[in-house]
């Protein structure tokens, strides 16, 4: 792994890097990819990807009704900034 | 009477006979948990004050002839479950001052049981970690010796249970955290079925691994517990529909004529010698009792490691996604714009091994790396768990290590981190599968316990539970407190 491919890595996952910290990730990520990579020798032809790890189920999915009740106001006591009922964020639009 | 070494029956009995009551009960452990936190930082929170008035609740419930098996009695939750009106912060600074909004099903589920909740036990960050040596809360000790890890990620839950704090804590388990700190901590850790337990309410790494479980002293505690938290759950779309047996009543199963697998790829090299001659006594007990020992194969079992640790950051970088800095979690001072507030919100509320897992599920997602890391660690997988079935083909149980060592010093496997992933040799497979899989002590090295791993077909936790229940009647390591904690 090269030191711009952490920074782009980090990037995508909207992570703030700054520059001293990326050797260590370089390093154990360079380490991790390496050991991952050993899973290119397991003979794999026909073989179906498995998400699911219990035969046959498959996500359920539940009619489109809302069962629960507005409590908003609960949820918005853990959010960092709340005003009438928004959350707020930096300016989007200029 | 030393309250605090009883078995779950022995306290629910005591309880409905008015022997003691849940407040003293309660009370009693209370003091435990203050003697001993310092030392051991197995706690996030305590939540004394609404313990007791728990338990006088209960109290009052039990004084009418009401409750059940488990009312008045305390237990300690993982940090990762949401508990209503409690603070969950996940070991990590991202949730420091998150306060729950809800109680996740298993919480819900224990409390109408009226079980009495003392606190929220440290864990690794996110459940990201072997050691528990990633919680930004710091380390947990280890009650058999302070100067080494309990194990990971449910550190805390182990070491309250191990240091008889509390008979019974939560504990999830993704890739081992629930029966390597039983191993490493001498106590009885069982995982269920992929979807046996509700995950509502439990914060998400890896949803399709994820499962919730039990840290006890014994599998008969595991049994009554277990009874309680199990069962279909409309609200996690992978809760299995399906009735719950009664495990306790499940206990007395005969064992003459079980079959039991030794996974060959168990006992190869990393194994330490001295572990593996006390896998193999327990083994010899099993067969004194009438069981059948057969070796099976799970060929690929070492690529379950590599598969794992494409399969889990895969699923750990999209479930994490949710922590923005803007509904709930940190938030970075004065950020500049939409960009800057996410990334260093993130930034500074993840801890290292968070991020590096992030990273690495970002990566073998990202365009060009999906098909060649994320692709193929799914067809493992599918590889791993075909070859899981075909044992079960021919033996009932699986039985083998719980973990390569014993438990190791703080700081010895914090360098390189696919050195601490190796510690989860012989627990992934099981979580691969989704297979319910256990740890019970099997006897002492270097004073340090050892664990016996128990895995079996999807749903046999009946069979798994009596055939440790029948283990612990013929042994007594569970029994066995660390110096200090009598």
């Amino acid at each position: 792994m090269k030191a711009e491919q952490i920074a782009s890595i980090a990037h995508l996952a909207r992570l703030s890097m700054d520059e001293a910290e990326i050797p260590r990730y370089q390093e154990s990520l360079t380490s991790i990819l390496s050991f991952v990579g050993d899973l290119e020798r397991a003979q794999t032809e026909g073989v179906s990807p498995m998400a699911h790890p219990l035969p046959g189920l498959v996500q359920r999915l539940r009619p489109d009704v809302a069962t629960e009740s507005d409590a908003h106001e609960r949820y918005q006591a853990n959010a960092p900034q709340v005003a009438a009922s928004l959350y707020l964020v930096p300016k989007v639009i200029e | 009477m030393s309250l605090h070494t009883l078995s779950l029956a022995q306290l629910g009995a005591g309880l409905r006979a008015g022997e003691f009551s849940s407040v003293e009960l309660t009370r009693t452990l209370l003091a435990r948990i203050e003697a001993h936190q310092p030392q051991l930082n197995a706690l996030i929170s305590v939540t004394g004050p609404t313990a007791m008035q728990a338990a006088a609740v209960a109290d009052g419930v039990l004084a009418n002839g009401g409750g059940g098996a488990l009312t008045g009695i305390p237990m300690v939750h993982k940090d990762i479950f949401c508990t209503d009106g409690v603070r969950t912060t996940c070991a990590s600074r991202m949730l420091d001052n998150f306060v729950a909004p809800y109680d996740a099903t298993v919480v819900a589920k224990l409390k109408a049981e009226g079980m009495v909740m003392l606190g929220k036990a440290n864990m690794d960050e996110f459940a990201m970690g072997s050691s528990n040596e990633t919680s930004y809360f710091g380390p947990v000790r280890n009650p058999w010796n302070p100067q080494l890890v309990p194990g990971g990620s449910s550190g805390g839950s182990a070491a309250v249970v191990a240091a008889r704090l509390v008979p019974f804590a939560t504990a999830t388990d993704t890739g081992g955290s629930i029966r390597q700190p039983a191993a490493l901590c001498g106590i009885t850790g069982f995982k269920p079925t992929y979807g046996r337990v509700s995950r509502y309410g439990m914060i998400a790494f890896a949803s399709s691994l994820d499962q919730a479980g039990t840290l006890t002293a014994s599998a008969a505690d595991a049994a009554l517990v277990l009874r309680a938290m199990a069962g279909f759950d409309p609200r996690d779309s992978t809760s299995v529909d399906r009735p719950v047996p009664d495990y306790v009543a499940g206990l007395e199963q005969p064992l003459a004529g079980l079959k039991i697998g030794l996974l060959k790829e168990f006992f190869e090299k990393g194994l330490d010698p001295a572990n593996e001659r006390c896998v193999r006594e327990a083994l010899a007990v099993y067969e004194k009792l009438g069981a059948q020992l057969v070796e099976v194969s799970v060929p690929n079992l070492a690529l379950s490691v590599p598969a794992y640790y494409v399969v889990a950051p895969a699923e750990c970088s999209s479930n994490l996604a949710r922590f923005d800095g803007v509904r709930f979690g940190h938030r970075a001072k004065e950020p500049k714009d939409l960009l800057d507030l996410y990334k260093r919100s993130r930034g500074e509320g993840f801890g290292p091994e968070v991020k590096r897992r992030i990273m690495t599920g970002t990566y073998v997602l990202s365009a060009g790396y999906y098909d060649a890391f994320y692709i193929k660690a799914q067809k493992v997988r599918r590889l791993i768990a075909n070859e899981f079935d075909q044992a079960f083909a021919q033996v009932d149980v699986v039985m083998g290590p719980t973990t390569p060592t014993v438990a190791f010093a703080l700081g010895a496997k914090t360098a390189d981190p696919v050195t601490m992933y190796l510690n989860d040799i012989y627990t992934i497979g099981a979580n691969l599968a989704g297979l319910p899989a256990m740890s019970l002590p099997c006897g002492f090295v270097q004073d340090l316990p050892v664990g016996l791993q128990i895995i079996g077909p999807h749903f046999a936790e009946e069979r798994l539970l009596s055939a440790a229940h029948a283990y612990q009647r013929e042994t007594d390591w569970h029994t066995r407190v660390p110096r200090g904690y009598e």
